[in-house]
């Protein structure tokens, strides 16, 4: 099957406060298939949000390619771009700070309507309320008389009222309560099924990313460390970042009581100055398994193992084995 | 040091009330030396302004104590005075937060601000206690303390800011930590070194926690008890690996069940329909009626009492089996 998506060595350079250049995603490439939901996970500054943005062009991309489809949308502009941004929509986390106070919940959902010029604007709005579960009634009323939940999903009907091939919702529950968590994310993967949308879901919490997506990538400090099927990364992760991860998350105990308890595995250090990252591959500072040839050698994101999982890891044939070696001083039990 | 019999806090029918609505209603529980206590419940729930009204410094107005009785190592701390109270607070009793760039001051050193409680209530000098204050820095995990301790909280990253406020903390040895999402805004990998070091320090120094979190993974991890908190009342309590393993109010199954990582992933999860009540406008029986699965004719009016199965208590008029 073609990518729906197709992006292509991204990169993003900012300047810092001082003025430092900093590259806030590094080469970052990666496809979409139509119908897939493709979760990107990551730490605060790992480059995940900026990604987003640049896929709708809210942020500049410095270099590389974004074919939608086909056709590259940082080639675009004027009304080519608007015209093929309508593939892309984008849902945020902060469902208060997303919607505009002042204006009605049915000219929020309309105004892309208007934007592009699309008919029979009051029973398209209907549909869509329908669609993500509001009451009709609500095209009359403020964002401030809906709960956390309720908003997000006001937002996502904007984000369906073009017929989107994408979506792109970066921390769409992370604002919520559990329970409202839970909502949103059936809505999620309702409509997927109803829709057959595409997603790019970024988030950083990675048990919600492993329930909504086929595969997932991980990004450390601007870098695509690791791509991969959701169950063969759960199963046999190949970057020791991605074993990090998933050694963190805490566990619930299983139905019958007993706690699962995990050997975790503790990084060392603080994330490095991304205005000085360091040579070779830029997790060997806090890698628990690092070797001497990881300070020169910069990883490429090279396929491992069967199912398209790939990691950018000089030691990826070696994992997630050697995580497990009781030797190395860098790991602790938890207990 | 193992866990006590007797209690260091004793929380016993607290009523706090705003606008002659109640916030809590008569919240009761417990906490050995050494024991981490998790307090539970979604936003709204009055979980953080429990916490705040043991140490008094919840808003007042608009918020009252009404009712009930916080007992720590023997004496009310409601009927303290404002000056006892403050000997108490950042010594006995101390708190982190969830947000450390807020809780920290802006303008003051952290090196100053780990000191100020050791001068107040050790009575150091402010020498030894900067001297003291690097010394705890090191303790909670951050390299070459006596250089830290003339940093300010912008040149620090989200997770060495919570550090240095655990180090705050912990400057007076507290008997008890009241730790309120403390790891909420961290990054996981982070969370679990702040987790890690709040577990060793209460089993190296027997200091007794109280946690609030909405994350029940957290809660399984690190706590010995949890006690879950629904619109003001405390509707179960027990050990964690019960309460979570085989809840029994309604509600605590419900929260379990609507967790990702305890369902096969793609599927539906179960959820909870509508929002918690807010005060004056909650029913006489039990709060959570309107979004249970298995109300009956009494719950709309009466309470239930709690029910006790060793050390599990539940309060619900048709709890699960």
């Amino acid at each position: 099957m073609t990518a729906l998506l197709d992006v292509q060595d991204l990169v993003k350079d900012y300047r810092d406060a001082a003025g430092a250049p900093l590259r806030a995603v590094d080469g970052v490439s990666f496809t979409l298939a139509p119908g897939e939901v493709l979760g990107i996970v990551g730490e605060s500054g790992c480059g995940k949000s900026t990604l987003g943005r640049m896929l709708m062009r809210l942020v500049e991309p410095t270099s590389g390619r974004i074919l939608v489809d086909g056709s590259d949308l940082t080639k675009l502009g004027g009304r080519a771009l608007k015209r093929e941004r309508r593939q892309l929509q984008m849902v945020f986390q902060d469902p208060y700070g997303s919607l505009n106070p002042r204006h009605k919940v049915g000219t929020i959902i309309g105004e892309p309507l208007v934007i592009h010029g699309i008919p029979n604007r009051r029973e398209r709005v209907a549909e869509l309320l329908d669609l993500v579960g509001l009451p009709r009634e609500a095209v009359d009323r403020y964002p401030h008389e809906f709960s956390g939940g309720q908003r997000q999903r006001i937002a996502i009907a904007r984000a369906l009222a073009l017929e989107p091939k994408v979506i792109i919702a970066d921390e769409p529950v992370s604002a919520l309560d559990v329970s409202i968590q839970s909502q949103i994310i059936n809505l999620i993967t309702d409509l997927r099924a109803r829709l057959g949308l595409s997603m790019i879901f970024i988030s950083h919490d990675l048990s919600v990313i492993r329930h909504v997506s086929d595969r997932i990538g991980v990004m450390y400090l601007g870098r695509m460390v690791e791509i991969a099927p959701t169950a063969a990364l759960f199963a046999a992760p190949r970057h020791p970042y991605t074993g990090a991860l998933l050694s963190a998350i805490p566990r619930p105990p299983s139905r019958d009581g007993t706690p699962q308890r995990t050997r975790r595995i503790f990084l060392k250090g603080e994330l490095p100055d991304p205005t000085n990252p360091p040579p070779g591959c830029v997790f060997h500072t806090r890698c628990p398994v690092a070797v001497e040839r990881c300070r020169e050698i910069v990883p490429r994101l090279d396929p491992i193992g069967a199912d398209g999982q790939r990691a950018a890891c000089l030691r990826a044939d070696e994992m997630p084995g050697i995580l497990d070696a009781p030797t190395r001083p860098e790991t602790a039990v938890a207990t | 040091m193992p866990v006590t019999n007797s209690a260091l806090l004793s929380v016993e029918a607290l009523t706090l009330e705003v606008n002659g609505h109640r916030l809590t209603d008569e919240v009761s529980f417990e906490i050995r030396a050494g024991e981490m206590l998790a307090l539970v419940g979604e936003s709204g729930c009055g979980k953080s302004v429990t916490a705040l009204s043991i140490l008094r410094i919840h808003p007042d107005p608009p918020i009252s104590l009404s009712g009930g009785r916080i007992v720590f190592d023997g004496r009310d701390l409601a009927a303290l005075s404002a000056d006892e109270m403050r000997a108490v607070r950042g010594d006995d009793i101390a708190m982190i937060f969830q947000e450390p760039m807020t809780s920290l001051n802006p303008v003051l050193t952290v090196g100053d601000q780990i000191a100020e409680a050791l001068i107040l209530h050790r009575g150091m000098s402010r020498r030894a206690a900067l001297a003291r204050a690097g010394e705890l820095i090191e303790l909670v995990g951050l390299p070459n303390g006596r250089r830290q301790v003339d940093r300010y909280p912008h040149q620090l990253s989200g997770g060495q800011r919570q550090r240095i406020m655990i180090a705050m903390a912990l400057a007076c040895e507290p008997k008890l930590l009241i730790a309120d999402e403390p790891t909420t805004a961290l990054d996981v990998t982070v969370q679990a070194q702040i987790l890690a070091l709040i577990d060793t320090l209460r089993r190296d120094a027997g200091m007794a926690c109280l946690l609030i979190t909405h994350d029940l993974g957290v809660v399984a991890e690190v706590c010995d008890r949890a006690a879950v908190m629904y619109a003001g009342k405390i509707v179960e309590t027990g050990p964690v690996d019960v309460l979570l393993g085989a809840p029994r109010h309604r509600y605590t199954r419900a929260l379990v069940d609507t967790i990702p990582a305890m369902n096969p992933p793609g599927q539906r999860l179960p959820s909870i329909a509508g929002t918690v009540p807010p005060p004056g406008s909650r029913a006489p029986g039990c709060p959570f009626v309107d979004r249970c699965d298995a109300p009956t004719s009494q719950c709309r009016t009466l309470m239930p009492p709690p029910e006790e199965q060793s050390g599990h208590i539940v309060r619900c008029w048709n709890p699960a089996q």
